[in-house]
């Protein structure tokens, strides 16, 4: 099965030692066989809405930090449960912020 | 949290750390029945005590701690009976380092982290020694290394769970009997020890592949299970090709398996499958790996060819861009690495799509008088396909008809069937 987790912006700033930490977390879980793919994302964006055959475009940046999505990754496991024990894992790393864990449908 | 969902978290989290802990107990027991035992100790610890106290914040780490503690006591107690035995005048004999007993020097060596990669490379090298039955590698393997309960194996092979149960208390009393060592192999034995456990994983893949049958989520699990041991193995063993070979090839057979399947179940060639439906995140993993295989420089073995040839068709866009001439070439490799009349059946229908059906036919022809043929259904209906484009209709018609009484598959003998009716019949005689 595979999920998508996300964070959302504005959590704790990163510092040298919760980057070697996240380094070897995402080398663990290369090597188990897990991790699809990974990314991080510009907050700013573009914001895109159709309605009624009118599609409108916006440049961002948007309201809170928070409410964006700054990073993904894409994770093949074989439960939920597994979903949300990695995403622990990650976030014990990561430090205080939120996120989403979703399946992602298909193989 | 309710219990359930509490046993479904351990449960998980048992998933994910189990094979580390087994390997990382093996070496300190000598044995890899006993680690088990451990393990599962352990495991039936944190299932008693979890659900009341709450999941430990760090769950991986419990385990194998608890597993440790155990693991010492376990040794203390034979080091003392041991001991016992031997002030009676018994003489017992201890297959590890029967020294003397360290437990602070042992207790850091089971979480030694530097250790547990080689740890999990020598359970895999052990779960697949030669000197066990395919099945029981099998079995073994997805037990120690995919932490499957014995019932999740035997659903997935569809047999009875006491069976599974036998074969895998077997092939740990056979490997303790035999005294094989817990080690990755020295150089000699090196590339057959691999070739064995590669062959276990693609095995395993290959019964979930095939698994058209049925809901049930775990047969199909299975193709993931093998995946994920793969990946496992090519970051543990970098400098082996074929092992991205196997990698490779199992990720481009997977990206298809949207694709394999129509509505009703039935099964779609490869030919005729919608490539939309292919998974581009899989094809490219399986391109990385084969491109790690080909940058090691070494002669490609059977799994990187193979990969190969899967790639050919990964990268055509369109059934009709197929380098069918590449795939033709590739088979004529794979024929010199394993002779096989089925390998030269798939090198036939590569030519008859490059070159021409008469020079598959040629091909074909030759197989007919192989015995390891006589009753493979694909060979009369490749033949059957050659002469029905060579405008060969009687002897088409016969091949299909033929083709069809040596499948076992129902569908397939129906679509086999529906050929020979629509190619077309003798033309009447002038009236």
């Amino acid at each position: 099965m595979r999920f998508m987790l996300t964070t959302m912006g504005g959590g704790t700033a990163p510092d040298e030692k919760m980057f070697a930490e996240m380094g070897r977390f995402v080398e663990e879980l290369t090597k188990a066989g897990v991790l699809l793919a990974t990314g991080g994302l510009d907050q700013e964006g573009t914001h895109i809405t159709s309605s009624g055959g009118k599609i409108t475009v916006t440049d961002g940046p948007f309201a809170e930090a928070k409410e964006a999505i700054v990073s993904f990754a894409l994770i093949d496991v074989r439960s939920k449960e597994e979903a949300i024990e990695l995403s622990k894992r990650f976030w014990k790393i990561a430090g205080d912020g939120e996120g989403d864990i979703r399946q992602v449908f298909g193989p | 949290m309710t219990a359930a969902d509490a046993h479904r978290a351990i449960e998980a989290v048992w998933r994910l750390e189990s094979a580390r802990i087994i390997a990382g107990l093996t070496r300190i027991a000598g044995d890899v029945g006993v680690a088990e035992e451990i393990a599962q100790d352990a495991l039936v610890a944190a299932l008693k005590q979890w659900p009341q106290a709450g999941i430990p914040p760090n769950p991986g780490a419990w385990l194998m701690t608890a597993a440790k503690y155990r693991a010492i006591d376990r040794r203390r107690r034979d080091h003392l009976l041991e001991r016992k035995l031997e002030q009676v005048g018994y003489e017992f004999q201890v297959r590890q380092e029967a020294a003397v007993f360290d437990g602070a020097a042992d207790f850091e060596a089971v979480i030694d982290d530097d250790n547990v990669d080689d740890d999990l490379l020598r359970l895999m090298f052990i779960a697949c020694h030669p000197v066990l039955s395919t099945e029981a590698r099998i079995a073994l393997t997805l037990r120690l290394l995919g932490g499957l309960t014995t019932e999740e194996i035997a659903r997935a092979f569809l047999v009875s769970e006491p069976a599974i149960a036998q074969r895998i208390v077997r092939a740990k009393r056979t490997l303790a009997s035999k005294h094989i060592p817990f080690e990755v192999p020295p150089e000699n034995e090196r590339a057959a020890r691999l070739s064995s456990v590669l062959e276990v994983i693609y095995l395993i893949f290959n019964e979930g592949y095939t698994a058209t049958a049925g809901n049930d989520w775990i047969r199909p699990g299975l193709c993931q299970e093998a995946l994920r041991l793969g990946r496992i193995l090519a970051e543990l063993t970098p400098t082996e090709p074929e092992i991205h070979g196997l990698v490779a090839l199992m990720e481009i057979q997977a990206s298809r398996t949207r694709a394999r399947l129509g509505p009703g179940g039935e099964p779609i060639p490869l030919l005729e499958q919608n490539r939309g439906r292919w998974d581009q995140l899989l094809i490219r993993r399986g391109f990385t790996a084969l491109l790690r295989a080909e940058q090691l420089g070494r002669p490609p073995g059977p799994y990187v060819v193979q990969a190969a040839i899967a790639a050919c068709h990964a990268q055509a866009h369109t059934a009709e861009e197929t380098d069918w001439a590449g795939i033709a070439a590739l088979y004529a490799t794979l024929t010199t690495l394993t002779p096989s009349p089925v390998v030269e059946l798939n090198r036939a229908v590569a030519i008859a799509m490059a070159f021409g059906p008469a020079r598959g036919l040629e091909l074909v022809d030759a197989l007919t008088s192989q015995p390891a043929l006589k009753t493979y259904h694909l060979l009369p209906s490749v033949r059957g396909d050659l002469l029905a484009k060579l405008g060969r209709s009687d002897e088409a018609r016969a091949e299909f008809e033929r083709a069809a009484s040596l499948t076992n598959n129902a569908r397939e003998r129906t679509v086999l069937l529906e050929r020979a009716a629509c190619t077309p019949g003798p033309p009447s005689p002038p009236g």
